[in-house]
């Protein structure tokens, strides 16, 4: 009886003990993509397949979920004390993948080494804010002017541990004017879902399972194999072969492909960045155009014959094969409440041409376009089009396509007439818009204010909304404040934007990815069938 | 002799200090490397900060001497984006890429040489004249296309092979090495094959018109009145003569073997010095191109001088030359 009963017991440990360890069986997931995470240290580059590389293994005082709506992490809540004193509490019993504890000393530790010289991510807090140790597990932050988005950023203030990098002499982030190795460019030790195994830089990278992960897995994976291969058809080919189980990006010409192959399909869905087209409104007269002793753009009319010249479902379907949603803001509607209060102005050729001969080019002028070839999904074919349609209404416009290094070289100086650019704001709120692109811009100050406004767009009604969006603290009052601001823009005809292009994975059919707009590829949710 | 060395010495350091130039030179106007650098929102300050301490503003010639000389210690300074000195990078390629050029030279002779010499002895059988389409094929196509076509029919389609990577790979100190895996040499077949195809035609179309060359000579007429087989004439007299210009190509060809690998280690995600050059120019990561470059001239330098003394070697016309016009 006993011996039957012992059996039994056994027999149910065993039952159960399969039921448990089933979820947690062996389950390898390989993915690539184009390129590699430049470094393994988390502060080295603000770029969003390393940062969202980084995602995987570190973590930020706050995450952002699919929706990419805050969710607590590395802090478990935060209270605003005053309008410039933030309050947070950590997170207790996190540890590190090398066993030591989580605290505040680490919080500390990595808000100075993030505007260390090397870092890439200095912007992620303004630099005369205090951080300031309360207890152990408690960090208060004081700013200088009150700023209702100070954490909006921190899913990508990936915390490292103190004691670990001063161990390994990791303190500062890399400089790449010394040949010092930095030990964490190499090695990873942080509190997220996977630890890495192994790493061969542009080779492969092993993740494997962190059993110790404070959250509850919603992944059933163990192993992790990222390959990074930079030829789109291979990328292409290694999917459909069952070699890897999600690949991206997949080139629009391919998609077809992978959706009719069985073991194979798409996801696919608006990104976050805007692609738009800017115009030199600064000048007196334009630095790439026939017209003499004035810049026709900054008459509104051709500004906003510019924009109802172009027939952006052309784009869409043509050039983009469906995949991208026109925009009627400089921001995507997923970022901004009050989005669908906006209406893109239709195609209107005829009252383009209308528009110009009002302001006095009857038969058009010429002008230069700068248009990058290698940074946005089917940038220069956009262009292009962009070229034939105003050829439509009498506009001849040269184009000036180049590599993004050449471009942005170019651009960045302010040396255009007539550009193409693409914009995420890495806050994912609409005040970084302003900010980056259309605040009055003024190069003469350090830093340069609105450094990316480079057709030098300027309203100083909207300078002054910027101002109080900056400060406003109650949501409501903030979002209308933000949809006055784009709706003097769109009447003043300042950007055409032009659309959010579309994300393309390619996944196997035996896992299931979720995918979030912002391009970032978070393994805590991929599920091996 | 060793005047002849000394003076193909000087040579090859004229024409590595003119690459060296060049190299150096071009990369200036090849875009700003600091904006690959850094992050889209660093400010300009820093942007200046970093320019003045990597020494993009010294003047050219300052910047170039500094290049030259650590170009010659086979120091090239520490690439901007894999932040690790780019001697150190290549010592982790290079074995991938001389590995794959090794390969595919062997199948090109393997293949090219008794090719050439069946379509020769043949000339109207129904297998040369494949051999002679397949050529077509090897000499028209451009590289990657070859390469893609592989991957589609040999990974997507039957599933036999890898369409990307070099496998497992076992470390042996310095060099890795993917020859002592199984998935190593599936990985290797393909690209091996892509490299190699367009020499493999080259040497088959060579050892074919040297063949029919040769067989028409006056030796082998001579052996054949002499009563020898067919086979000692062909491959013992033939043969023989024909591979003198073989071996010379092939030489030669090594040195581009390795250089065309770029386009073929792309196509494969094959983790070489080509795919670490072709990064390196999306990039506008200087020290790699300039390391790339130089490399690349050094190896095609050196491939020159040791074939041209291998010439010395074999053919024994050249030295009785020598040796006369020296006794002048």
């Amino acid at each position: 009886m006993t011996n039957l009963k012992t059996g039994f017991a056994a027999a149910v440990a065993v039952a159960a003990g399969l039921a448990v360890a089933s979820p947690a069986q062996a389950e390898t997931f390989r993915y690539a993509f184009q390129g590699d995470a430049q470094s393994l240290d988390p502060h080295a580059l603000n770029e969003t397949f390393t940062i969202g590389f980084h995602s995987n293994i570190y973590e930020g005082l706050i995450r952002r979920d699919t929706e990419l709506n805050i969710e607590p992490a590395l802090a478990t809540d935060w209270e605003l004390l005053s309008p410039t004193h933030w309050r947070f509490h950590l997170r207790k019993g996190v540890t590190f993948h090398n066993g030591n504890t989580f605290n505040a000393d680490d919080v500390l530790f990595t808000f100075k080494r993030i505007q260390m010289d090397g870092s890439d991510m200095g912007s992620k807090i303004a630099p005369n804010t205090e951080v300031i140790k309360v207890d152990d597990y408690t960090v208060d932050f004081k700013t200088a002017q009150p700023n209702p988005i100070l954490h909006y950023e921190w899913q990508d203030v990936f915390i490292m541990d103190k004691q670990w990098a001063e161990a390994n002499n990791a303190v500062q982030p890399t400089d790449v004017t010394t040949e010092a190795d930095n030990y964490a460019a190499f090695n990873a030790n942080g509190t997220g879902p996977f630890k890495v195994k192994s790493r061969e830089t542009d080779i492969e990278t092993v993740l494997v399972r962190n059993e110790d992960w404070w959250d509850t897995p919603q992944h059933n994976l163990s192993r992790v194999v990222f390959t990074p291969i930079s030829q789109d058809s291979t990328r292409v080919a290694a999917l459909l072969s069952g070699e890897v189980d999600m690949a991206y990006p997949i080139p629009v010409q391919d998609l077809r492909r992978v959706d009719a192959n069985p073991q194979t399909e798409t996801l696919t869905g608006p990104e976050l960045r805007t692609i738009f087209l800017g115009m030199d409104q600064m000048r007196d007269e334009l630095l790439y155009s026939d017209v003499e002793g004035r810049n026709p753009f900054k008459d509104v009319r051709v500004r906003e014959a510019f924009y109802r010249a172009i027939d952006i479902q052309a784009i869409k379907q043509k050039i983009m094969r469906g995949q991208a949603d026109p925009s009627a803001l400089m921001i995507s509607p997923l970022l901004f409440a009050l989005s669908d209060r906006f209406d893109r102005p239709s195609y209107d050729p005829e009252a383009s041409k209308q528009l110009l001969a009002d302001a006095g080019y009857p038969d058009g002028f010429q002008v230069g376009m700068d248009c990058p070839n290698n940074r946005y999904v089917n940038d220069e074919s956009i262009c292009q089009a962009v070229v034939s349609m105003l050829a439509r209404v009498g506009v001849e416009v040269d184009l000036n396509a180049q590599p993004k290094a050449q471009y942005f070289g170019k651009v960045l100086a302010y040396d255009t007439s007539f550009y193409l650019l693409g914009w995420t704001p890495s806050s994912l709120d609409s005040y970084n818009i302003y900010a980056n692109l259309i605040m009055c811009l003024d190069r003469d100050q350090t830093p340069i204010q609105t450094k990316f406004n480079l057709g030098g767009y300027c309203n100083p009604k909207i300078d002054a909304l910027a101002e109080q969006i900056l400060v406003e603290t109650d949501e409501a009052a903030r979002n209308q404040l933000i949809a006055e601001g784009f709706r003097i823009l769109q009447e003043d005809w300042g950007y055409i934007p032009l659309h959010q292009q579309y994300l393309a994975w390619g996944t196997s059919t035996d896992v299931e990815v979720k995918q979030s707009p912002d391009n970032k590829m978070l393994l805590y949710y991929v599920n091996v069938k | 002799m060793i005047a002849f060395i000394v003076r193909r010495l000087l040579q090859s350091i004229v024409v590595m200090l003119v690459v060296a130039l060049l190299a150096f030179s071009m990369f200036r106007y090849i875009g700003d490397p600091i904006n690959q650098m850094v992050g889209v929102e660093t400010s300009s300050e820093e942007r200046a900060e970093l320019r003045e301490r990597l020494g993009l503003n010294d003047p050219m010639l300052v910047q170039f001497g500094r290049f030259a000389a650590d170009a010659a210690r086979f120091d090239f300074g520490v690439s901007y984006q894999h932040k690790k000195p780019v001697s150190e990078l290549f010592a982790d390629r290079l074995p991938a890429t001389l590995e794959l050029a090794f390969l595919s030279a062997v199948f090109a002779l393997a293949c090219g040489i008794p090719m050439g010499v069946y379509t020769a002895l043949r000339r109207d059988a129904w297998l040369s004249k494949v051999f002679l389409t397949v050529s077509l094929i090897g000499i028209s196509l451009p590289t990657f296309l070859i390469g893609i076509l592989l991957i589609f029919v040999f990974s997507v389609w039957l599933g036999w092979l890898p369409s990307f990577g070099r496998g497992e790979t076992v470390d042996l100190g310095v060099w890795t090495t993917g020859l002592l895996t199984v998935s190593g040499w599936k990985a290797a077949l393909m690209p091996s094959i892509t490299l190699g195809l367009f020499q493999m035609t080259l040497i088959m179309r060579l050892v074919r018109s040297e063949m029919l060359e040769v067989l028409r000579t006056d030796y082998i007429k001579f052996a054949r009145a002499r009563g020898l087989s067919d086979r000692a004439v062909h491959f013992g007299h033939a043969l023989k003569n024909t591979l003198v210009p073989v071996i010379t190509i092939t030489g030669l060809q090594l040195g581009s073997i390795i250089a065309f690998a770029i386009i073929t280690e792309t196509v494969f995600q094959w983790p070489g010095m080509g795919l670490l050059f072709l990064q390196a120019i999306q990039n506008v990561d200087i020290p790699i191109m300039a390391a790339y470059l130089i490399l690349i001239a050094f190896f095609f330098v050196l491939i020159n001088l040791i074939v041209d003394l291998l010439y010395y070697a074999v053919d024994p016309r050249l030295r009785v030359d020598r040796a006369t016009s020296a006794g002048h």
